[in-house]
Protein backbone atom coordinates (compact mmCIF):
# COMPACT_ATOMS: atom_id res chain seq x y z
CA UNK A 1 0.00 0.00 0.00
CA UNK A 2 1.39 3.73 -0.50
CA UNK A 3 2.67 5.16 2.63
CA UNK A 4 2.41 8.84 3.14
CA UNK A 5 5.84 9.67 4.67
CA UNK A 6 5.74 13.32 5.67
CA UNK A 7 4.01 17.08 5.03
CA UNK A 8 5.63 20.43 4.25
CA UNK A 9 3.52 23.45 5.14
CA UNK A 10 5.10 25.95 2.89
CA UNK A 11 4.02 29.71 2.39
CA UNK A 12 3.76 30.49 -1.75
CA UNK A 13 4.87 33.92 -2.84
CA UNK A 14 4.62 35.35 -6.32
CA UNK A 15 7.69 37.74 -5.32
CA UNK A 16 9.97 34.66 -5.26
CA UNK A 17 8.42 33.39 -8.50
CA UNK A 18 11.41 35.67 -10.49
CA UNK A 19 13.96 34.90 -7.99
CA UNK A 20 13.34 31.14 -8.56
CA UNK A 21 13.36 31.97 -12.66
CA UNK A 22 15.82 34.36 -13.12
CA UNK A 23 17.40 35.24 -9.74
CA UNK A 24 19.88 33.76 -6.86
CA UNK A 25 18.18 32.42 -4.04
CA UNK A 26 21.59 32.58 -1.97
CA UNK A 27 21.60 36.65 -2.26
CA UNK A 28 19.53 39.66 -0.30
CA UNK A 29 15.97 39.20 1.08
CA UNK A 30 14.87 35.90 0.07
CA UNK A 31 18.28 34.17 0.79
CA UNK A 32 16.96 33.79 4.59
CA UNK A 33 13.65 32.40 3.35
CA UNK A 34 15.51 29.60 0.71
CA UNK A 35 17.70 28.93 3.15
CA UNK A 36 15.69 27.38 5.12
CA UNK A 37 14.24 25.32 2.18
CA UNK A 38 17.40 23.04 2.41
CA UNK A 39 16.88 21.03 5.15
CA UNK A 40 13.35 20.03 3.15
CA UNK A 41 15.03 19.40 0.38
CA UNK A 42 17.92 17.48 1.84
CA UNK A 43 15.03 14.92 3.85
CA UNK A 44 13.68 14.72 -0.15
CA UNK A 45 16.84 13.60 -1.64
CA UNK A 46 16.89 10.96 0.76
CA UNK A 47 13.38 9.96 1.02
CA UNK A 48 12.68 10.07 -2.09
CA UNK A 49 8.97 10.69 -2.41
CA UNK A 50 7.42 9.13 -5.58
CA UNK A 51 4.34 11.61 -5.62
CA UNK A 52 3.44 14.78 -4.04
CA UNK A 53 -0.25 15.51 -3.20
CA UNK A 54 -0.26 19.45 -3.43
CA UNK A 55 -3.14 21.56 -0.98
CA UNK A 56 -3.11 24.84 -2.53
CA UNK A 57 -5.28 27.35 -4.05
CA UNK A 58 -5.94 29.48 -7.19
CA UNK A 59 -5.24 32.93 -7.58
CA UNK A 60 -7.54 34.02 -10.70
CA UNK A 61 -5.55 31.87 -13.38
CA UNK A 62 -7.65 29.07 -13.65
CA UNK A 63 -10.47 29.37 -12.13
CA UNK A 64 -12.64 32.87 -11.20
CA UNK A 65 -15.74 33.83 -9.49
CA UNK A 66 -18.23 32.08 -12.54
CA UNK A 67 -17.74 28.31 -10.82
CA UNK A 68 -15.85 28.79 -7.58
CA UNK A 69 -15.26 25.22 -6.40
CA UNK A 70 -14.77 24.61 -2.85
CA UNK A 71 -12.68 21.64 -3.06
CA UNK A 72 -11.40 20.54 -6.41
CA UNK A 73 -9.10 17.72 -7.36
CA UNK A 74 -6.98 17.62 -11.01
CA UNK A 75 -6.34 14.20 -12.68
CA UNK A 76 -4.43 15.81 -15.67
CA UNK A 77 -1.46 13.68 -17.17
CA UNK A 78 0.55 17.04 -16.75
CA UNK A 79 0.26 20.77 -15.30
CA UNK A 80 1.43 23.61 -17.23
CA UNK A 81 2.79 26.60 -15.23
CA UNK A 82 0.16 29.44 -17.03
CA UNK A 83 0.40 33.21 -17.02
CA UNK A 84 -1.08 35.03 -14.20
CA UNK A 85 -0.31 38.61 -15.36
CA UNK A 86 3.61 38.46 -15.27
CA UNK A 87 4.30 36.12 -18.44
CA UNK A 88 4.49 32.24 -18.05
CA UNK A 89 7.70 30.84 -15.96
CA UNK A 90 10.04 29.32 -17.92
CA UNK A 91 9.38 25.98 -16.32
CA UNK A 92 8.75 22.33 -17.95
CA UNK A 93 5.30 21.04 -17.17
CA UNK A 94 4.66 19.25 -13.16
CA UNK A 95 4.19 15.40 -14.45
CA UNK A 96 0.64 13.81 -12.88
CA UNK A 97 0.42 11.07 -11.11
CA UNK A 98 -3.44 10.13 -12.86
CA UNK A 99 -3.57 6.86 -11.14
CA UNK A 100 -3.39 7.95 -8.02
CA UNK A 101 -5.56 11.04 -8.77
CA UNK A 102 -8.61 9.17 -9.99
CA UNK A 103 -7.88 6.89 -6.71
CA UNK A 104 -8.45 9.80 -4.73
CA UNK A 105 -11.11 11.32 -6.51
CA UNK A 106 -13.25 7.86 -5.87
CA UNK A 107 -12.24 7.72 -2.37
CA UNK A 108 -13.09 11.14 -1.92
CA UNK A 109 -16.10 11.72 -2.97
CA UNK A 110 -16.88 7.90 -2.00
CA UNK A 111 -16.13 9.86 1.58
CA UNK A 112 -18.79 12.34 0.88
CA UNK A 113 -16.13 15.15 0.00
CA UNK A 114 -17.80 16.21 -3.44
CA UNK A 115 -14.78 17.22 -5.12
CA UNK A 116 -14.92 19.54 -8.74
CA UNK A 117 -13.16 16.90 -10.56
CA UNK A 118 -10.26 18.59 -13.12
CA UNK A 119 -8.65 17.22 -16.44
CA UNK A 120 -7.28 20.02 -17.09
CA UNK A 121 -5.47 23.11 -14.50
CA UNK A 122 -2.61 25.10 -15.44
CA UNK A 123 -1.05 26.19 -12.13
CA UNK A 124 0.10 29.63 -10.58
CA UNK A 125 2.43 30.51 -8.00
CA UNK A 126 0.13 28.54 -5.36
CA UNK A 127 1.47 25.43 -6.70
CA UNK A 128 4.57 26.47 -8.63
CA UNK A 129 6.79 28.56 -6.20
CA UNK A 130 6.16 25.68 -3.32
CA UNK A 131 7.52 22.95 -5.95
CA UNK A 132 10.27 24.76 -7.14
CA UNK A 133 11.27 25.64 -4.03
CA UNK A 134 11.98 21.96 -2.93
CA UNK A 135 12.33 20.22 -6.18
CA UNK A 136 14.48 21.54 -9.51
CA UNK A 137 13.09 20.04 -12.90
CA UNK A 138 16.90 19.67 -13.96
CA UNK A 139 15.38 18.62 -16.68
CA UNK A 140 13.24 16.10 -14.97
CA UNK A 141 10.85 17.34 -11.50
CA UNK A 142 11.39 13.85 -10.42
CA UNK A 143 8.48 13.96 -8.71
CA UNK A 144 4.61 13.69 -9.43
CA UNK A 145 1.72 15.52 -8.35
CA UNK A 146 -1.53 15.30 -7.58
CA UNK A 147 -3.26 18.94 -7.19
CA UNK A 148 -6.49 19.48 -4.52
CA UNK A 149 -7.65 23.32 -4.64
CA UNK A 150 -9.29 24.66 -1.53
CA UNK A 151 -11.59 28.12 -2.18
CA UNK A 152 -10.28 30.96 0.23
CA UNK A 153 -11.20 33.51 -2.21
CA UNK A 154 -15.10 33.24 -2.16
CA UNK A 155 -16.81 33.40 1.35
CA UNK A 156 -18.30 31.51 2.89
CA UNK A 157 -15.03 29.13 2.91
CA UNK A 158 -15.33 25.98 4.14
CA UNK A 159 -14.55 26.13 7.87
CA UNK A 160 -11.10 24.83 9.42
CA UNK A 161 -12.97 21.63 10.66
CA UNK A 162 -14.14 20.69 6.99
CA UNK A 163 -10.20 21.27 6.00
CA UNK A 164 -8.73 18.99 8.71
CA UNK A 165 -11.51 16.17 7.96
CA UNK A 166 -10.59 16.42 4.48
CA UNK A 167 -7.41 15.69 5.29
CA UNK A 168 -7.79 12.92 7.15
CA UNK A 169 -10.27 11.50 4.40
CA UNK A 170 -6.79 12.27 2.36
CA UNK A 171 -5.10 10.28 4.66
CA UNK A 172 -7.01 7.40 4.43
CA UNK A 173 -7.51 7.32 0.87
CA UNK A 174 -3.88 7.58 -0.03
CA UNK A 175 -3.22 4.77 2.03
CA UNK A 176 -5.58 2.86 0.53
CA UNK A 177 -3.73 3.20 -2.57
CA UNK A 178 -2.87 -0.11 -3.91
CA UNK A 179 0.75 0.74 -4.80
CA UNK A 180 4.01 0.78 -3.16
CA UNK A 181 4.42 4.60 -3.89
CA UNK A 182 6.04 7.16 -1.03
CA UNK A 183 3.84 10.09 -1.10
CA UNK A 184 4.32 13.90 0.65
CA UNK A 185 1.66 16.31 0.84
CA UNK A 186 2.26 19.74 0.99
CA UNK A 187 0.11 22.21 2.55
CA UNK A 188 0.32 25.61 0.82
CA UNK A 189 -0.10 29.02 1.52
CA UNK A 190 0.41 31.52 4.84
CA UNK A 191 1.09 31.98 6.91
CA UNK A 192 0.25 35.81 8.34
CA UNK A 193 -0.20 37.75 5.45
CA UNK A 194 -3.01 40.23 4.36
CA UNK A 195 -3.05 41.72 0.68
CA UNK A 196 -6.10 43.87 1.28
CA UNK A 197 -7.67 46.90 2.64
CA UNK A 198 -6.15 49.60 4.60
CA UNK A 199 -5.27 46.56 7.36
CA UNK A 200 -3.20 45.53 4.34
CA UNK A 201 0.85 44.33 5.50
CA UNK A 202 -0.77 42.99 8.64
CA UNK A 203 1.89 39.92 10.13
CA UNK A 204 1.37 38.46 13.39
CA UNK A 205 4.55 36.14 14.17
CA UNK A 206 2.91 35.34 17.79
CA UNK A 207 0.11 33.68 16.04
CA UNK A 208 2.60 31.91 13.26
CA UNK A 209 4.54 30.17 16.30
CA UNK A 210 1.08 28.87 17.81
CA UNK A 211 0.06 27.63 14.66
CA UNK A 212 3.27 25.67 13.65
CA UNK A 213 3.02 24.21 17.21
CA UNK A 214 -0.38 23.24 17.76
CA UNK A 215 -0.23 21.81 14.05
CA UNK A 216 1.54 19.69 15.28
CA UNK A 217 0.70 18.24 18.31
CA UNK A 218 -2.92 19.07 18.73
CA UNK A 219 -4.20 19.91 15.32
CA UNK A 220 -8.15 19.39 16.58
CA UNK A 221 -7.33 23.02 18.43
CA UNK A 222 -6.68 24.70 15.12
CA UNK A 223 -9.69 22.79 13.25
CA UNK A 224 -12.18 24.12 16.08
CA UNK A 225 -10.86 27.84 15.22
CA UNK A 226 -13.32 29.62 12.74
CA UNK A 227 -12.47 30.95 9.16
CA UNK A 228 -13.19 34.63 11.23
CA UNK A 229 -10.32 33.47 13.49
CA UNK A 230 -7.72 32.79 11.02
CA UNK A 231 -8.79 36.05 9.75
CA UNK A 232 -8.09 38.08 12.41
CA UNK A 233 -4.89 36.29 14.10
CA UNK A 234 -3.19 35.49 9.97
CA UNK A 235 -4.51 38.08 8.38
CA UNK A 236 -7.61 38.34 5.50
CA UNK A 237 -4.79 35.86 2.97
CA UNK A 238 -3.41 34.47 6.25
CA UNK A 239 -6.59 32.28 6.06
CA UNK A 240 -4.95 30.24 3.58
CA UNK A 241 -3.09 28.20 6.53
CA UNK A 242 -6.68 25.92 6.52
CA UNK A 243 -4.63 24.47 3.95
CA UNK A 244 -1.59 23.48 6.58
CA UNK A 245 -4.95 21.53 8.26
CA UNK A 246 -5.29 19.49 5.15
CA UNK A 247 -1.68 18.46 5.01
CA UNK A 248 -1.80 17.70 8.83
CA UNK A 249 -5.25 15.67 8.91
CA UNK A 250 -3.88 13.63 6.14
CA UNK A 251 -0.58 12.27 8.56
CA UNK A 252 -2.25 10.89 11.24
CA UNK A 253 -2.28 11.26 14.57
CA UNK A 254 1.27 10.88 15.89
CA UNK A 255 3.95 13.04 14.19
CA UNK A 256 7.03 14.64 14.64
CA UNK A 257 8.35 18.11 13.55
CA UNK A 258 11.81 18.02 11.99
CA UNK A 259 12.12 21.37 10.78
CA UNK A 260 10.77 24.87 10.60
CA UNK A 261 11.66 27.75 9.17
CA UNK A 262 10.13 31.28 9.64
CA UNK A 263 11.38 34.62 8.21
CA UNK A 264 9.03 38.19 8.08
CA UNK A 265 8.79 39.87 5.81
CA UNK A 266 9.28 38.10 2.48
CA UNK A 267 7.60 40.59 0.01
CA UNK A 268 4.69 41.68 2.48
CA UNK A 269 3.74 38.29 3.96
CA UNK A 270 5.70 36.23 6.78
CA UNK A 271 6.76 33.44 5.16
CA UNK A 272 7.20 30.05 6.90
CA UNK A 273 7.96 26.03 5.99
CA UNK A 274 7.62 23.04 8.10
CA UNK A 275 8.46 19.67 7.85
CA UNK A 276 6.20 16.77 9.54
CA UNK A 277 7.58 13.41 9.46
CA UNK A 278 5.06 10.45 10.04
CA UNK A 279 5.48 7.92 12.79
CA UNK A 280 6.65 5.00 11.10
CA UNK B 1 -11.89 36.76 29.11
CA UNK B 2 -12.96 36.66 25.85
CA UNK B 3 -13.73 33.67 23.83
CA UNK B 4 -11.07 34.68 21.48
CA UNK B 5 -8.37 34.93 24.23
CA UNK B 6 -9.17 31.24 25.46
CA UNK B 7 -8.64 29.88 21.95
CA UNK B 8 -5.31 31.94 21.23
CA UNK B 9 -3.99 35.22 22.96
CA UNK B 10 -2.37 35.27 19.30
CA UNK B 11 -5.74 36.77 17.93
CA UNK B 12 -6.81 39.52 18.11
CA UNK B 13 -10.24 41.04 18.42
CA UNK B 14 -10.29 43.83 15.76
CA UNK B 15 -10.58 43.09 12.35
CA UNK B 16 -11.04 46.51 10.88
CA UNK B 17 -9.66 47.81 7.60
CA UNK B 18 -10.43 44.04 6.18
CA UNK B 19 -12.81 43.19 3.49
CA UNK B 20 -14.50 39.88 3.91
CA UNK B 21 -15.63 39.20 -0.12
CA UNK B 22 -18.51 37.26 0.63
CA UNK B 23 -21.86 37.65 -1.76
CA UNK B 24 -22.56 40.76 -1.56
CA UNK B 25 -19.20 41.72 -2.67
CA UNK B 26 -19.47 39.34 -5.29
CA UNK B 27 -22.75 40.53 -6.78
CA UNK B 28 -21.55 44.27 -6.86
CA UNK B 29 -18.21 43.36 -8.04
CA UNK B 30 -18.37 40.77 -10.76
CA UNK B 31 -17.51 42.80 -13.67
CA UNK B 32 -14.56 44.57 -11.94
CA UNK B 33 -13.45 40.66 -11.36
CA UNK B 34 -13.85 39.64 -14.30
CA UNK B 35 -12.05 42.93 -16.30
CA UNK B 36 -9.03 42.04 -13.76
CA UNK B 37 -8.67 38.50 -14.43
CA UNK B 38 -8.86 38.92 -17.97
CA UNK B 39 -5.90 40.44 -17.57
CA UNK B 40 -4.00 37.55 -17.28
CA UNK B 41 -3.91 36.92 -21.29
CA UNK B 42 -1.01 39.14 -22.36
CA UNK B 43 -2.60 41.12 -25.06
CA UNK B 44 -5.23 41.64 -22.71
CA UNK B 45 -3.02 43.33 -20.66
CA UNK B 46 -1.43 45.34 -23.91
CA UNK B 47 -5.20 46.51 -24.57
CA UNK B 48 -5.99 47.45 -20.90
CA UNK B 49 -2.55 49.66 -20.97
CA UNK B 50 -3.27 51.33 -24.44
CA UNK B 51 -7.15 52.18 -23.88
CA UNK B 52 -7.78 51.51 -20.02
CA UNK B 53 -11.54 53.52 -20.04
CA UNK B 54 -12.40 51.97 -23.79
CA UNK B 55 -11.08 48.69 -22.03
CA UNK B 56 -13.15 48.44 -19.32
CA UNK B 57 -15.98 49.97 -20.62
CA UNK B 58 -16.28 46.62 -22.46
CA UNK B 59 -16.93 44.60 -18.99
CA UNK B 60 -19.68 47.50 -18.16
CA UNK B 61 -17.76 48.88 -15.72
CA UNK B 62 -19.71 51.41 -13.78
CA UNK B 63 -18.52 55.54 -13.35
CA UNK B 64 -18.44 54.69 -9.61
CA UNK B 65 -15.88 51.35 -10.32
CA UNK B 66 -14.27 53.16 -13.07
CA UNK B 67 -13.31 56.01 -10.90
CA UNK B 68 -11.20 54.56 -8.34
CA UNK B 69 -8.97 52.50 -10.51
CA UNK B 70 -8.13 55.87 -12.57
CA UNK B 71 -7.45 56.98 -9.48
CA UNK B 72 -5.01 54.17 -8.35
CA UNK B 73 -7.06 53.96 -5.27
CA UNK B 74 -7.13 50.37 -4.83
CA UNK B 75 -9.18 50.31 -1.32
CA UNK B 76 -11.72 52.26 -3.68
CA UNK B 77 -11.71 49.46 -6.15
CA UNK B 78 -12.10 46.87 -3.30
CA UNK B 79 -15.16 48.85 -1.71
CA UNK B 80 -16.58 48.56 -5.03
CA UNK B 81 -16.53 45.00 -5.06
CA UNK B 82 -12.97 44.06 -6.16
CA UNK B 83 -11.48 40.77 -4.55
CA UNK B 84 -7.87 41.50 -4.21
CA UNK B 85 -7.19 37.93 -6.07
CA UNK B 86 -8.29 39.26 -9.35
CA UNK B 87 -7.48 43.43 -8.54
CA UNK B 88 -3.78 42.39 -7.62
CA UNK B 89 -3.21 41.68 -11.10
CA UNK B 90 -3.18 45.23 -11.72
CA UNK B 91 0.17 45.64 -10.13
CA UNK B 92 1.83 44.04 -13.30
CA UNK B 93 -0.09 47.05 -15.50
CA UNK B 94 1.55 49.44 -13.12
CA UNK B 95 4.67 47.95 -12.26
CA UNK B 96 4.23 47.78 -8.83
CA UNK B 97 5.74 45.24 -5.82
CA UNK B 98 3.33 44.00 -3.33
CA UNK B 99 4.57 46.50 -0.66
CA UNK B 100 3.50 49.20 -2.90
CA UNK B 101 -0.26 47.25 -3.20
CA UNK B 102 -0.07 47.31 0.53
CA UNK B 103 0.85 50.65 1.08
CA UNK B 104 -1.16 52.25 -1.15
CA UNK B 105 -3.93 50.62 0.89
CA UNK B 106 -2.43 51.62 4.03
CA UNK B 107 -2.42 55.33 2.36
CA UNK B 108 1.25 55.14 3.51
CA UNK B 109 4.65 56.03 1.39
CA UNK B 110 6.42 52.46 1.03
CA UNK B 111 9.26 53.83 3.53
CA UNK B 112 6.04 54.77 6.19
CA UNK B 113 4.88 51.29 5.54
CA UNK B 114 7.44 49.33 6.02
CA UNK B 115 8.64 50.98 9.05
CA UNK B 116 4.90 50.46 10.17
CA UNK B 117 4.26 47.04 9.57
CA UNK B 118 7.74 45.76 9.98
CA UNK B 119 9.89 47.41 12.32
CA UNK B 120 12.74 44.74 12.33
CA UNK B 121 12.93 45.58 8.68
CA UNK B 122 15.83 47.44 7.16
CA UNK B 123 16.31 48.33 3.36
CA UNK B 124 19.01 46.39 1.67
CA UNK B 125 22.19 48.04 0.93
Amino acid sequence: MARIIGGIGISHIPALVPVQDYGDETVGEPAPFFAGCVPVRDWLAEQKPDIAVVVYNDHGLSFFLDAMPTFAMAAAPSYECGDEGWGKRPLPPLPGAQDLSWHLIERLVGAEFDLTICQELELDHGASMPMRSLWKPDPDWNIQIVPLLVNVIQHPLPSPKRCYDLGLALGAAIESYPGDEKIVVLGTGGMSHQLQGERAGFVNPEFDAWLMDTLVNDPERLAALTIDDFIRGAGSEGAEMVMWLVMRGALGPACRELHRNYVVPISVTAAGIQLIETAA
Amino acid sequence: MTEQTEKSAAIPAAITGTYVYDGRMARMGYAINKMFMSLKDAENRDAFKQDEAGYAAQYGLTEDQMAPIRARDLVGILKQGGNIYYVWKIASILGWNMRQVCANQASMTLEEFMQDRYPNWKAEG
